[in-house]
């Protein structure tokens, strides 16, 4: 493939409006089971944000508490928030991704129709986005009911748990269209996901994980969203380390997206 | 092969057979069992240090003060062998039994559907005793290092208490599984494995908790669990640690009995 | 699947839903070159050669074991000291299965000898299976007798399963496994050494032609190898008593001769065969006697040969007429013509069956008495026919 098309300035460049078709796919699909999805989108949250802000705020509080004296479940909300749209992002771009390009072979039956690889990428991007949204609104309305915010700034976590998402979905959805099987995904979740849940600044300060690991806490999209989402529930707005954040963020999306054109159409058209 | 030399006289000889089966499996995919080790070991870190260099010390049942990580290790080391006996009796267990159909091939052999369940429970067992002895591996050498997670000689009890936490936990959930008809119905065993993670004295005291709810909590199956390893690991065993065994493997042995009726009815139609 | 649970142990394990993307498929092996093929070389040299009967006839084969053994060179049969005694393998009085109100068997009646080839031929739904699943102890008796091998399915299970090959209707091969070690594994559940296993797992996919495939996961294998693999499976344990369940079903015609003949192979060796099928060639080629089933019911009950003498004629004059011009070629004329000259004539939309120990001379008969039908064919009567007439030609669903 010619570089120039790869650098193009847009990078969805070679999705048509017809990718809509695609979400409009998922989202019929989704009619069957939503109910489920939504309960526990909402309970999730309820029971983190009780369990780890409330229960084990009690004892961080205790303790002397965080710096500036925030309270603990003010501090994690928002990280939660972001993390579990994070989650549900990686997850689904990687088994039902693989699903529709080898076990079920949905995407295959698609590009019989007018639909190009980088609809379906793009299209099932939208549906992810789509679903990240739907959990990040119902943790929100989990922080709101909990009282875990202090400044009403913390609605606009939603579009950055959205951007975090999308941060993490065009790439894995990249690297899914690279395997053979789900073996990779293995590794993927218990080297990446589930260390980044733990160690991005969700339940405790980067500054207390040892120096040589905080660099590599920045490297990783987790922590930007992490960042900006806690800035804003706190009132605490930062504007440069914001956009600094917010930048980082749709530089890992577009970076996910360039590399997904590339892999979508090396696997899906030949 | 005689996996733990088990003699052919004894009843546990064609249950192994199922456990062999799964070696071949696995002897391909050895990094997904190697990387599950590593979690524990995470949530190690990130909850005993992180979490812990904000919490300080906590106080234990018998009103002595440890730090956080002493408290949450042993709890984690709980939760790790319940969450690996769920996954492998739930999920893998339903791929084996609705879609592989494995144990349709097996009923036409000399094996009996109580050998499958003990077969897969014992499968289920051998895999969280590697990721139990590696995690123990680590708080003890943690320990050499200064930090004493395990602070009693009762501690290498953990790792046979973390079997029976497992045993009870596999039972359950072969026994629930038997029950499922399709993959989501599993959000409800996650509806029911979810809280008990976070509320059953795994990262906090339940005294945070008001009377009422302390009761409920210590009548669920993971609280026993948590209570029991934590009594070997911190060196505070009382009389309730008969109650944590009879109670956990109780549980292991009705879900056997409730999973072999169930495959009969299921597979024996 | 709901979303990502955030608890450790969690993550989603990665043998789960291992799917193995289908590979080629391998050339499909006849035997080996020069190889002598008992069934193949039964038919060559059994094939008839009068009048009318110039086509491939299936029923050759089964005449072929029907003739005494010093006229057939390629027939030694093993006399075992099983087939010795006089008992049969399985005995079956009054057996039914039901399910709730559903009667899949009602009260059936059969033995099963040592060293024969029995069948169970019936339409879907005929009750086949079930009776299979029964003898295979894999599923409870409602009512009525049954023993395999003298002993009782309900208290002696895993006795029986020890002497017994199954291979079911569908393959239950192992997809996580390679084609060795789905042989390997299933050894062992018969407690057979993990040495022991091995020997004989690789003389078996030498059997059933699959020795190159051995490494190979089972996903991408034909679907003609995998029933070669399930039945390589089913004699690990070396059984005197192999059952199966329709074992050709959905299989393409090379993969279906190689089949029968390592059927065959086993049958030479002594090895009792039960199968059901509801092809009737298959019927006829491989069984020396079978049942009729229908409806839960067992309505006939003979050698192949016996029963297309009992049910119908020896050869059957089909004759097509054109139905379009104006000639009263109606149905009853058509009769009319015929009347008085065979057993039995059956009209079908298409065409008109007349039963008759000699079809040339009917055909001869009827294009005297002025019938022109556009095409004569006489064949022999086969099994197809007698089944037809036990059990309808409407579709049994």
């Amino acid at each position: 493939m010619a570089a120039s098309t790869v650098w193009q300035l847009r990078p969805w460049a070679g999705a048509s409006r017809r990718s809509v078709r695609i979400l409009e796919h998922d989202l019929l699909v989704f009619r069957r089971g939503w109910y489920s999805y939504m309960l526990s989108g909402l309970a999730q949250p309820f029971l983190y944000l009780v369990a780890m802000g409330i229960g084990l705020g009690l004892y961080v509080n205790r303790n002397g508490g965080l710096p500036g004296g925030v309270p603990y479940l003010n501090y994690i909300a928002p990280a939660l928030l972001v993390t579990q749209a994070m989650m549900a992002a990686a997850f689904e771009s990687a088994w039902p991704i693989m699903a529709k390009i080898m076990w079920d072979k949905t995407y295959l039956a698609a590009l019989n129709t007018p639909l190009g690889a980088m609809d379906l990428l793009v299209g099932d991007l939208m549906w992810i986005a789509f679903r990240a949204t739907l959990l990040a609104a119902l943790f929100l309305a989990a922080i709101v009911l909990l009282g875990a915010a202090s400044s009403p700034m913390v609605v606009l976590a939603v579009p950055v748990a959205v951007l975090t998402a999308i941060a993490f979905a065009a790439p894995i959805m990249a690297f899914t269209a690279t395997q053979q099987g789900d073996g990779g995904f293995n590794a993927l979740f218990r080297f990446g996901i589930t260390p980044l849940f733990l160690f991005s600044g969700t339940f405790f300060p980067i500054e207390k994980l040892p120096l040589f690991l905080q660099p590599l806490a920045w490297l990783t999209p987790l922590y930007h969203g992490v960042a900006v989402a806690r800035s804003l529930s706190l009132g605490q707005i930062e504007p440069v380390a914001g956009l600094v954040h917010i930048g980082a963020l749709v530089a890992f999306a577009v970076a996910g997206v360039v590399a997904g054109r590339i892999t979508f159409r090396r696997r899906l058209e030949v | 092969m005689t996996v733990l030399g088990v003699s052919r006289s004894f009843a546990l000889t064609r249950p192994v057979r199922l456990v062999e089966r799964n070696l071949l499996v696995y002897r391909r995919s050895f990094m997904v069992i190697f990387s599950g080790f590593f979690e524990p070991l995470f949530y190690l870190f990130s909850m005993g240090f992180g979490v812990g260099a904000l919490i300080g010390n906590v106080p234990l049942d018998d009103g002595r003060s440890v730090p956080y990580a002493v408290f949450v290790a042993p709890a984690l080391l709980a939760s790790s062998a319940m969450n690996g006996a769920i996954y492998e009796t739930s999920n893998n267990f339903f791929y084996k039994l609705k879609y592989a159909k494995l144990y349709d091939a097996i009923i036409s052999t000399p094996m009996s559907l109580a050998d499958v369940a003990m077969g897969e429970i014992l499968w289920a067992l051998l895999r969280g005793s590697l990721y139990a002895i590696g995690f123990l591996a680590v708080i003890g050498v943690a320990g050499l290092a200064g930090l004493g997670l395990i602070s009693s000689p009762l501690g290498l009890l953990a790792f046979p208490a973390a079997m029976v936490v497992g045993f009870g936990f596999a039972g359950a959930g072969m026994a629930a599984t038997t029950f499922v008809r399709r993959w989501q119905d599993f959000d409800f065993l996650q509806l029911a494995i979810m809280p008990m993670f976070l509320f059953s004295g795994t990262f906090y005291p339940i005294a945070a908790y008001p009377a009422g709810l302390q009761l409920i909590i210590q009548a669920t199956p993971l609280y026993r669990g948590v209570h029991l390893i934590r009594a070997l690991t911190t060196g505070t065993p009382d009389g309730l640690l008969v109650l944590d065994l009879v109670y956990l493997i109780a549980m292991g042995l009705i879900g056997l009995a409730i999973t072999s009726r169930r495959l009969q009815k299921l597979l024996l139609a | 699947m709901g979303h990502a649970q955030i608890v450790p142990g969690s993550s989603n394990d990665g043998s789960v839903a291992e799917k193995a993307a289908s590979g080629p498929d391998s050339c499909f092996g006849w035997s080996e070159a020069g190889q002598w093929n008992p069934v193949a070389a039964a038919w060559a040299r059994l094939r008839p050669s009068g009048p009318g009967c110039g086509h491939l006839n299936p029923v050759a084969a089964a005449w072929a074991r029907l003739r005494p053994p010093e006229r057939c060179p390629a027939y030694h049969p093993i006399v075992l000291e099983a087939a010795a005694t006089p008992e049969s393998l399985i005995h079956a009085r009054g057996l039914t299965k039901r399910f709730g109100a559903f009667t899949a068997v009602d009260g059936v009646d059969f033995d099963v000898a040592p060293g024969e080839a029995f069948g169970f031929l019936g339409p879907n739904g005929a009750g086949k299976t079930s009776t299979m699943r029964m003898i295979g102890t894999v599923s409870p008796v409602t009512a009525g007798t049954l023993t395999v091998f003298g002993l009782n399915p309900k208290r002696d299970g895993p006795k029986i399963r020890a002497r017994l090959g199954v291979v079911p209707q569908a393959d239950t091969l192992d997809p996580e496994l390679s084609v060795l070690e789905n042989l390997l594994v299933y050894g062992r559940y018969f407690d057979l050494s993990w040495g022991e296993a091995r020997r004989r797992a690789l003389e078996l996919l030498d059997f059933v032609q699959l020795t190159e495939r051995s490494n190979d996961k089972v996903e991408p294998l034909s679907g003609g190898m995998k029933r070669r693999l399930v039945i390589a499976r089913a004699l690990i344990n070396e059984p005197s008593l192999l059952l199966l369940d329709e074992p050709t079903t959905g299989l393409d015609p090379q993969a279906r001769h190689l089949l029968w003949d390592r059927l065959y192979r086993l049958k030479q060796r002594g090895v009792t065969l039960c199968l059901t099928t509801h092809y009737m060639d298959e019927a006829e080629q491989l069984c020396d006697r079978l049942v009729v089933m229908d409806q839960a019911r067992i309505v006939a009950e003979g050698s192949p040969r016996q029963l297309i003498e009992r049910y119908v004629s020896r050869e059957v004059l089909e004759l097509r007429f054109r139905r379009d011009d104006g000639e009263a070629d109606d149905d009853a004329h058509i009769a009319g013509r015929l009347d008085g000259l065979a057993e039995r004539v059956e009209q079908l939309p298409d065409r008109v069956l007349v039963y008759t120990p000699d079809g040339e001379a009917v055909a001869a008969t009827a294009y005297e008495r002025g019938l022109r039908p556009t095409s004569v064919l006489v064949r022999r009567s086969t099994l197809e026919d007698v089944f037809l007439r036990l059990t309808g030609r409407s579709l049994v669903e």
